[in-house]
């Protein structure tokens, strides 16, 4: 895991803008919700990169992103040779 | 692990009353990160508009001072020509900007003051309860326009960037849209040469017209919104940079 998102949910409106900003689909709707009662993200598996999408889209800047840049180079070339057929799988 | 993004200190840290997916909570964290990476909130003054955004001051850290309906190029004329070492931004909604303030805003462009104007555009009076804006796009549906807003009856949509792009006191207008983190990238990036302009004392108005998403009002999910700023909104509105 490159990558790990730290979501303020009780900043968070559950409005989903993330779960659709983010590139490996590592964002889904958590079933609990907040003391407003919306329902906050939440990550749901170990595939996020650390892009920053779905905190530079959330517009209640509920989402801390942390990265592990040390492997970044190595992960970044595993990734490019295959990446555009590994999205479609994702998202299929 | 270390933190590669987190709420900049000029955003304060505190909920905003915005709806789900609305794109002023965007907006008002792009202005802060503006501000913070250009090192000059203790010189910037912003200027809250009637609206929507009429609590600005309650989320970005800055002086702040609130206006007349419409007003802010007027009052920042004067605070800029008064205080010609401070930063002045004003954010202004389309309702505020586009149509009580057509004339502050067109004039303040037409003197060329030294200004730098967010302009939040999402064709639609949010705070009134969805009514027809004049950046309302034709066939919108609004509170005001039931049966879609028409040309015959209630006009076109008023492009105001590509007004103020024509007047030599205006130096900078650039149209983006809140649609997704590349478009919001794009913005941040507009706003941040809006306020460099200003900072490097160029002499003009900056505007950055953002066109950004109205869930509740629209009457879509955010998700949506933002689809339909890329497929219906930018037809009328075409991003990109006008001037300068």
């Amino acid at each position: 895991m490159a990558g790990k998102i730290i979501i303020d949910t009780e900043k968070c409106k559950g409005c989903g803008l993330c779960v659709v900003a983010c590139p490996k689909g590592s964002i889904v709707i958590s079933e609990q919700s907040n003391a407003k009662g919306y329902y906050p993200p939440r990550q749901a598996n170990d595939d996020c990169t650390g892009c920053c999408n779905c905190a530079v889209v959330c517009p209640d800047a509920a989402i801390e992103v942390q990265r592990d840049d040390s492997n970044r180079m190595k992960a970044a070339g595993h990734h490019s040779k295959n990446s555009k057929a590994s999205l479609v799988e994702d998202r299929a | 692990m270390k933190t590669v993004f987190a709420r900049t200190p000029s955003l304060k840290d505190c909920p905003t009353h915005y709806c789900p997916g609305c794109g002023h909570g965007i907006a008002h964290r792009l202005v802060a990160e503006c501000i913070d990476e250009l090192d000059i909130r203790e010189r910037t003054i912003g200027i809250a508009p009637v609206g929507c955004a009429v609590l600005l001051y309650d989320y970005i850290d800055v002086d702040c001072i609130e206006v007349a309906h419409g007003r802010a190029p007027a009052v920042a004329t004067g605070m800029k020509r008064t205080n010609p070492e401070k930063i002045i931004f004003s954010y202004q909604g389309d309702g505020d900007l586009a149509s009580i303030g057509a004339a502050e805003i067109l004039h303040a462009g037409h003197r060329g003051e030294q200004l730098t104007v967010i302009f939040i555009n999402n064709a639609i009076f949010g705070m009134t309860g969805g009514q027809m804006a004049p950046t309302t796009t034709l066939g919108q549906v609004t509170a005001t326009t039931p049966r879609g807003r028409t040309a015959a009856e209630q006009g076109y949509p008023l492009q105001v960037s590509e007004i103020m792009a024509l007047l030599p006191g205006v130096i900078y207008v650039e149209r983006t849209a809140l649609d997704g983190a590349a478009g919001v990238r794009k913005t941040k990036k507009a706003i941040k040469h809006a306020f460099e302009l200003q900072v490097e004392g160029a002499e003009g108005l900056a505007l950055v017209e953002v066109l950004s998403p109205c869930p509740t009002y629209w009457r879509m999910p955010p998700a949506k919104a933002t689809e339909w700023i890329k497929t219906e909104m930018t037809k009328v509105f075409p991003l990109g940079r006008l001037k300068g």
